[in-house]
């Protein structure tokens, strides 16, 4: 499979005007990838997420196409997506402990979601226990109503159910944030697993915490204020980033065994812009040391060697 | 820290004049009011003394009468601005008591926790399971002389509960909010979280829950004063009603001696549910429409 | 699941006994003496009639023993199922004249409550579904339950009773007939039902309709619902999942309503001099019938706590969370 995002621009609609979440998006999801989505607060990664799957009000879709598989997205038609929604493009989303309607139990509403998207429960069963059990669910859960589950063990439900159609992508949004460190790891390895056994074909894991990241995708993709960074291999992104803005964000992570005597936490100065009215051309100018007059027009996301991409004028030597 | 107050207050007072229903709303409970207000100064009739005699006279067929007379010639004018005057004093006092005995058991009860909590719970529900007609009707069945501010107190005593149950809710989830905790941390008396901290965000709940208990209060009083235990002097909407359908105002169609009091009410009570619906949105921008 | 029936009967029981006590505590604490008012409605003053009134009365009053004595008295009576004498539909005992007149209550309370609640939930569920049904419903709503019962019941019986007349407006049934088993009855029992069966009716439906399109919309907004959109399911199921949860609460808002649907039907009863128990309270009332009135009290209190009780099984049955020991709303 691959995802093929081209322009994509959706903005948030509020009484004061439109505020420019995702300003521009272009980029590509190879088959059998795991992408790595991450970024501050307000960067427009979660944005990006449900505009690919749930575009709804105050989400508005102003221009882009999105191809999955080779296929257009009809990304601004509810009705039409429906298509594709579960089958081809699904979402682990951030309130998945709250996903389940706490009325009915679990195996019923499977079997409704399930007859309501034309697929059979009988069919599938089996294998909807052998992945109850690849993530260590008890097949009992499936009798029980979702109060009844803890917080992990709904999670795991819901990712197990996201992909019981087998999606071309998988997009897992937060998923790690409200858990401790060891059950984060146990999740995002889950994940990998789901992968390689070809439950889903390619992931965009979206989260701000790029030590997950490092652990199990194969790329990192950064963002800031409603534009793309960077793109590339998680040694890249790690090791030898390119963007100013992913440079200064790698280094202000704290290290294990660095004392804070030899070397002090460095942040970035500053605060990232509103978008209502977003400053004009690169959004990381008024922060970036190495900004000069092009900067006032909007850098292009390219490619500076293969499978890297960049956003900044500085790189490479043909823009400057 | 005063330019955010006041930038609040603006934007609270911006969302709430484009509010159609808070405006809508506003505007018909204004109108009566200004009419039970200055309504009776234009009429120097008594509202029940028999002034006409001779056949009832219909709406606007006499000067003197715009609103027609009853069958006892009484003016139905008058009676129906002194009715509304009635008419909002027992829905200010009686819902004015009933939000405060609920607001102070409620929070009572959700700051408090435990043995106290329990106890009040078990009292507001008792309260709550009694349908409060009846009591008020054994009540004022025995008491031969009742006055408006009794049947205010008694709908007052009597409405509370829904709104304790509410508003221990809403401290329940109040006290355990971060910025409660974080005042505790910095040493703040109880007192002064109360007032300070919670008080605050309880406020507009508060404005919601009084239109209710306003609009509830009117429906009671009315209902109370058509069985005829409402006040023994005087007059209201709802005994303007008792006393056209026990005089055979139905069959002798003196249609406006029992349209108006109710339509009033319907009118009032109608326009305070949809206010009520309007502030809510004024105050949760999630219910705001784009 | 017992901890939670535990609860709601103890508060059954409790709220029986207070009421029971406020019932035999008004009419000794009132203002006044409850015998001589009786003796100052018998109207003679012959002495040695007075003089035999008010023995008989204090005896009937039970004031002759001491205060604790008169009030286990009171409840043994109770139990019973002695609830005295009737003043003014004398010698029929209260108890009786409250059983004749149970069964249009019953009538008129039942259907109605049902109907209406079953109908106003799925229209107020209809107007989340689309802004125009929306703009219709709503204000429609907020009229009807803003509208005071006995206008209503005035209205309908002014306009479609005597302009129209299309249906009767007093009495449960021609006042040419009695009782038996005719169509001919029968049809004037329901000719007869349907103008305050209507009224009761309208005014709850309006209630419901607009307390549903407030829940579905909450629910509609919930995680749950957000999670099956993004999955794809159509409307359809996402609203069908809404629906179900929004009934929960709306059940719980029935029990609370009882207190006010009760009064309504008593208003209502009066309005259309339809006999049943607010028909009787009110002429109790009127009377200064202290008996009956206080009959009717006890009454409308026990059928009050029986629907509660009714309505937290029903409640049991349909929120699987109770069940599973986990508290709702209800607890």
């Amino acid at each position: 499979m691959s995802l093929h995002v081209e322009n994509l621009k959706v903005y948030y609609q509020t009484l004061r005007g439109d505020v420019r979440a995702l300003d521009g998006a272009t980029f590509d999801i190879a088959d059998g990838e795991i992408m790595g989505l991450a970024g501050e607060s307000g960067c427009g990664k979660t944005t990006l997420a449900h505009s690919l799957i749930r575009l709804t009000p105050p989400l508005k879709f102003i221009e882009g196409k999105v191809e999955l598989d080779g296929e257009e997205l009809p990304l601004a038609d509810m009705e039409k997506m429906d298509d594709f929604r579960f089958r081809k493009i699904s979402i682990v989303p951030q309130y998945a402990m709250n996903a389940l309607n706490p009325t009915r139990k679990i195996r019923k509403m499977t079997a409704e979601l399930l007859a309501s998207k034309g697929a059979s429960m009988k069919a599938i069963e089996t294998e909807l226990q052998r992945r109850l059990d690849l993530v260590g669910l008890n097949p009992e859960v499936l009798d029980m109503y979702p109060i009844e589950l803890s917080g992990g063990m709904k999670q795991r439900m819901v990712m197990v159910l996201s992909t019981l159609l087998d999606p071309s992508l998988l997009m897992a949004d937060e998923i790690t944030s409200a858990l401790d460190v060891s059950t984060q790891k146990a999740v995002a390895e889950m994940l990998v697993e789901f992968r390689d056994r070809n439950f889903v074909k390619s992931m965009m894991i979206i989260t701000h915490d790029i030590s997950i990241l490092y652990q199990v995708a194969d790329t990192i993709m950064i963002m800031y204020a409603g534009q793309l960074a960077e793109k590339a291999s998680r040694e890249t992104v790690i090791d030898s980033p390119r963007h100013p803005y992913t440079k200064m964000l790698i280094s202000s992570l704290p290290q294990v065994g660095v004392q804070v005597n030899v070397t002090r936490l460095a942040g970035i100065p500053g605060t990232p812009p509103q978008l209502l009215e977003p400053p004009q051309g690169c959004r990381f100018r008024a922060r970036c040391p190495l900004a000069f007059e092009k900067c006032l027009q909007v850098p292009p996301f390219v490619e500076v060697e293969p499978g890297h991409m960049v956003a900044c004028w500085k790189e490479p030597g043909k823009h400057a | 820290m005063m330019e955010k107050k006041s930038k609040k207050r603006n934007e609270f007072f911006y969302f709430a004049f484009k509010n159609n229903k808070l405006r809508i709303g506003l505007l018909i409970v204004l109108f009566f009011l200004v009419m039970a207000i200055i309504g009776p100064s234009f009429t120097e009739n008594d509202p029940l003394s028999f002034i006409h005699r001779g056949v009832p006279l219909k709406p606007f067929e006499s000067e003197d009468f715009i609103f027609g007379t009853t069958v006892f010639g009484q003016d139905v004018y008058s009676q129906f601005v002194y009715g509304l005057r009635a008419t909002f004093v027992v829905g200010a006092i009686g819902g004015g008591l009933a939000t405060l005995i609920g607001v102070i058991v409620g929070f009572i009860g959700g700051y408090m926790g435990g043995k106290t909590d329990e106890g009040l719970n078990m009292g507001t529900n008792i309260v709550l399971v009694i349908p409060t007609l009846a009591v008020l009707l054994i009540i004022s069945a025995y008491l031969e002389v009742r006055g408006i501010l009794l049947e205010s107190v008694f709908i007052g005593c009597t409405a509370w509960p829904w709104t304790a149950r509410a508003v221990r809710a809403q401290t329940f989830s109040l006290r355990s909010r971060e910025f409660v905790d974080l005042a505790k941390m910095s040493g703040m008396k109880s007192l002064k979280i109360i007032f300070k901290e919670i008080a605050p965000n309880m406020m507009s709940y508060l404005l919601l829950v009084f239109i209710l208990q306003f609009g509830g209060a009117t429906l009671n009083a009315a209902t109370l004063d058509f069985i005829g235990l409402g006040p023994t002097q005087g007059i209201s909407l709802g005994l303007m009603m008792n006393h056209a359908v026990a005089h055979s105002a139905l069959l002798l169609d003196i249609w406006w001696w029992f349209i108006p009091p109710g339509l009033a009410i319907t009118a009032i009570v109608g326009a305070l549910y949809v206010t009520n619906v309007g502030l809510d949105e004024v105050f949760n921008p999630k219910l705001r429409e784009m | 699941m017992r901890r939670y029936f535990g609860r709601k009967v103890l508060i059954y029981l409790l709220t029986f006994f207070v009421a029971v006590t406020i019932d035999w505590l008004i009419p000794r604490f009132m203002p006044g003496d409850p015998v001589l008012s009786m003796l100052g409605r018998v109207g003679t003053a012959h002495p040695d009639t007075v003089n035999a009134m008010r023995e008989y009365f204090t005896r009937v009053f039970g004031l002759d023993v001491p205060i604790w004595q008169q009030y286990l008295n009171f409840w043994a009576s109770l139990l019973r199922g002695d609830l005295g004498v009737s003043v003014y539909r004398f010698p029929r005992e209260v108890a009786d004249v409250i059983m004749t007149a149970v069964p249009y209550d019953i009538a008129l309370l039942v259907p109605s409550i049902l109907l209406s609640w079953i109908a106003g939930n799925k229209f107020g569920a209809y107007a989340a579904r689309r802004k125009w049904l929306d703009n219709t419903i709503l204000p429609l709503g907020y009229t009807l339950t803003a509208t005071p019962y006995m206008w209503l019941a005035i209205l309908l019986a002014w306009g479609l009773g005597i302009k129209l007349d299309l249906f009767p407006i007093a009495g449960a049934y021609a006042f040419d007939m009695a009782p038996h088993w005719s169509w001919r009855f029968i049809s004037s029992v329901l000719h007869h039902w349907i103008l305050p069966f209507a009224s009761l009716f309208l005014v709850n439906f309006g209630g419901w309709a607009i307390g549903m399109r407030n829940v579905i919309i909450y629910e509609l907004e919930a995680d749950y619902s957000h999670y099956l959109e993004a999955l794809g399911a159509p409307q359809q199921l996402v609203r069908k999942y809404a629906y179900r949860n929004a009934l929960l609460p709306q059940l719980t808002g029935l029990a609370l309503q009882l207190g006010v649907i009760v009064a309504g039907a008593l208003v209502t009863e009066v309005v259309f001099s339809y006999p049943g128990i607010g028909f009787q309270l009110l002429a109790a009332v009127q009377n200064q019938d202290y008996f009956l009135l206080q009959g009717c009290f006890l009454f409308i209190i026990v059928g009050v706590l029986l629907a509660n009780f009714i309505i937290d099984i029903v409640y049991v049955i349909v929120d699987p969370r109770t069940r599973r020991g986990m508290t709702g709303e209800m607890a």
